[in-house]
């Protein structure tokens, strides 16, 4: 029996930063304190502060480190685990208060305002240990579902809980179940979406690290509801520390009977196998999904039939995102009305997002929908470091848009982003200052999906390529006003012509860009400057003879060789020779050199 | 599994592992100095008992045991402070782990504090 819990992230975020080192050496010290008898190291997933890596948290006391080196473990092991004294100097600086006193991680700005739903057991439970998962009141609503609900009260409880996919498309989970429930036929599947394609989002993976239970009761639920018996994880290749746990915890599930033949002693079976994906973007497309889930090639087609009718091999299939599932079984335990009770308006529960770009905390949040954005970029993120003033945040990756610093008041729930022409998606939110610049960012996210396009339909696969042709041509500076024209022509094309979600949304980022930033592009087109100092073509360094002291410092960081002069005389950058990495201006320690 | 009982007894059997993780400080904090002055004098097999009777007895949900540095009494060491919303602090003194039994069933269970004791009773305050 333990007198103390101290729970180590093992996210992709903290292995990174070295917490299976930390670990080893906190396994070690321990032995070495003889104390392996009273502490108990237990390995978790994400706790959502990614960016303050390697994290642990310290029990029953709830102290928070964060930074930990395995040079620190012996100090902790000794002043905190033995006698009782925070080792306040790696505490996470959020949670300790000026006068030296340790706040409990619930207390600090950046947890505070979270309400964690789908992340609820994440950095709480070891993921590979299904007691744990039990222990926290798992598969309790698998064993209600089978025990004391028909599939359609099943239904009804999450239509009535008002939750919507989590996946981007926002559909009413409850209504895809409904709707594939009465399709008869041989075989049906429950099927997971764990590809999570857009770039700098990491929600699901977080979800498969540290909960991977959450993912399998729901599924069977699922297919309680629906009337099937076998399941399919569809899960990228790149993410293998959830492949590994997802692995244990099915076979853990098997084990204890979870998954398999006569849960409960029901009579219902269920079984779930994980397939894994190569990473195409296209593959988290449903169509696409099941196609590669049968060894085909992963590309869409056209819808009706819907998978509800026709999906995986031909049957009845329902897919949800992570996310969604890890909602499902709270939503049992606890009623719909408690989920539908947080959210606005069609926006219920809560949702987990991937805060990242210029924001001061990095990492995964999970608040209620309709939190206004304000929370998100000022409490909680902590603003923009450095001082640099918020410009912008990009939500919904490459199918999304941006909402400008003027709308920092808007609620962030589906339908008021859609009022301005922006997503939630799958929760991917980049923060963007000053410094960035949007035309460079709408390049970004369309070099992105030219990558991705599969090729199937022209409109995305040439479509795409020729509005990133034109982004070029604007941010090297050699854009006209017809070009702007034909951009939004195309884009408004490629839109309304391509196949899939994926052609459908990928003008977004332009179209959003255009209608908030529109004088963003004019600025590269009539004045050839980019007002953010991003894109390169249009920049030009130059130094201040006036203020130049001869020094030669910039001259020597100089890796391209542009700037000459003598010793003690003005020098000069060779404009044709410059190569626009400003080495220069942050060498000059006399503020001779400036960029325009 | 075959019943829901099963899933029920797992449940049981971890409560007191995940309730250690519980963020709620709202219950009952019995803390036990554990500076040098306290190891010394034999805080941790005290700081065991208690650990250990909690759990044993079920009652991690509404008692948290942990350590602090040191309470600045040391010859009173090993010493113990029991922490209640709504009632004073009771500083226990002179521990051991026999006597750390029986503030768990009569003081932790019961509710009826030790008297004999405590410091309030050998004269300090
Ligand atoms: C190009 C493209 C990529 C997508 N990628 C994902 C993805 O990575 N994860 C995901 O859950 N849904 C993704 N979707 C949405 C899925 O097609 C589908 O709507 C979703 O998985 C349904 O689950 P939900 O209703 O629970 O959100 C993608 C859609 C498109 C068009």
């Amino acid at each position: 029996m333990y007198r103390s819990h101290v729970l180590i992230c093992g996210g992709t975020g903290c292995t990174s930063s070295g917490s299976q080192k930390v670990r080893a050496a906190l396994i070690d010290e321990i032995r070495k304190q003889g104390l392996e008898d009273e502490v108990n190291v237990v390995e978790t997933g994400c706790h959502g502060l990614c960016e303050q890596g390697p994290v642990m948290v310290v029990y029953p006391d709830s102290t928070f480190y964060a930074q930990v080196k395995p040079e620190d473990v012996p100090e902790i092991v000794t002043e905190h685990l033995l006698k009782g004294r925070p080792v306040t100097r790696l505490v996470y600086n959020e949670a300790v208060t000026d006068e030296g006193k340790v706040l409990s991680l619930n207390d600090t700005d950046f947890y505070k305002k979270q309400v964690r739903v789908a992340l609820r057991n994440c950095g709480v439970i070891d993921p590979e240990n299904i007691e744990e998962y039990i222990g926290t009141g798992g598969y309790q609503a698998l064993g209600k579902v089978l025990t004391e609900m028909t599939p359609d009260q099943v239904i009804q409880e999450v239509l009535d809980s008002g939750l919507r996919g989590r996946g981007g498309g926002g559909f009413p989970t409850g209504l895809k179940w409904k709707l594939c429930a009465p399709n008869k036929a041989d075989q049906k599947f429950v099927c997971c979406n764990a590809d999570e394609g857009d770039p700098g989002a990491f929600m699901d993976r977080s979800v498969l690290e540290g909960d991977p239970h959450s993912v399998l009761e729901a599924m069977a639920i699922a297919g309680y509801a629906i009337g099937a018996n076998q399941g399919y994880i569809y899960v990228r290749a790149e993410y293998p520390i959830a492949v590994k746990r997802l692995e244990i915890a099915i076979k853990q599930a098997h084990e204890y009977g979870l998954l398999g033949e006569d849960i409960f002693g029901t009579g219902f079976n269920f079984d779930i196998g994980l397939r894994l994906g190569a990473g195409a973007f296209v593959c988290g497309e449903e169509t696409a999904l099941m196609r590669s889930i049968e060894g085909k090639r992963g590309e869409p087609r056209p819808r009706p039939p819907f998978p509800a009718v026709k999906g995986l091999f031909d049957k009845p299939t329902i897919l949800n995102n992570v996310e969604t599932y890890a909602n499902i079984p709270e939503i049992i335990n606890r009623g719909a009305a408690w989920f539908a009770s947080m959210g606005v308006g069609k926006s219920k529960g809560t949702k987990v997002f991937a805060l990242g770009g210029t924001i001061t905390n990095t990492g995964l949040v999970e608040i209620p929908m309709g939190t206004p954005l304000r929370t998100i970029i000022e409490d909680i993120g902590g603003g923009c470091p450095n001082g640099k003033k918020f410009k912008a945040v990009q939500t919904g990756g490459p199918s999304g848009g941006c909402i400008p610093a003027s709308y920092i008041d808007i609620p962030v729930d589906y339908d008021h982003l859609a009022e301005i022409g922006c997503i939630i998606g799958s929760g991917g939110m980049i923060v963007m200052d000053e410094d960035n610049c949007m035309v460079d960012i709408a390049k970004f996210f369309l070099e992105f999906t030219v990558d991705e396009s599969c090729g199937k339909c022209t409109a995305c696969r040439i479509g795409t390529r020729r509005m990133l042709e034109i982004l070029e041509k604007i941010t090297s500076g050699n854009g006209t006003m017809e070009d702007l024209d034909k951009l939004e022509q195309l884009a408004y094309y490629v839109k309304n012509n391509s196949l899939c979600g994926l052609g459908q949304t990928a003008p977004n980022p332009v179209i959003s860009t255009l209608k908030f930033f529109r004088d963003e592009y004019i600025a590269h087109i009539v004045d050839k400057k980019c007002p953010a100092h991003v894109c390169k073509s249009l920049l030009q360094y130059t130094i201040d003879p006036a203020k130049c002291k001869g020094c030669t410092a910039c001259a020597r960081q100089c890796p391209a060789s542009a700037i000459s002069g003598k010793v003690k005389e003005p020098h000069v950058i060779d404009q044709s020779k410059c190569i626009k990495c400003g080495a220069c201006m942050a060498t000059c320690k006399f503020g001779a050199i400036s960029r325009q | 599994m075959k019943s829901l009982a099963e899933l029920q007894a797992i449940r049981e059997k971890m409560k007191n592992t995940m309730s250690m993780r519980d963020e709620d400080a709202s219950g009952i904090r019995v803390v036990v100095g554990m500076a040098t002055c306290g190891i010394a004098a034999g805080a941790r097999p005290v700081l065991n008992e208690f650990a250990k009777l909690v759990q044993e007895k079920g009652l991690s949900d509404r008692v948290k045991v942990s350590q602090t540095g040191c309470i600045g009494l040391c010859q009173y060491e090993p010493i113990v402070e029991v922490f209640e919303p709504g009632r004073e602090k009771v500083t226990y003194i002179k521990m051991d782990a026999q006597k750390a039994a029986e503030v768990v069933e009569r003081h932790l269970e019961a509710g009826h504090v030790v008297e004999k004791y405590t410091m309030a009773k050998s004269g300090l305050k």
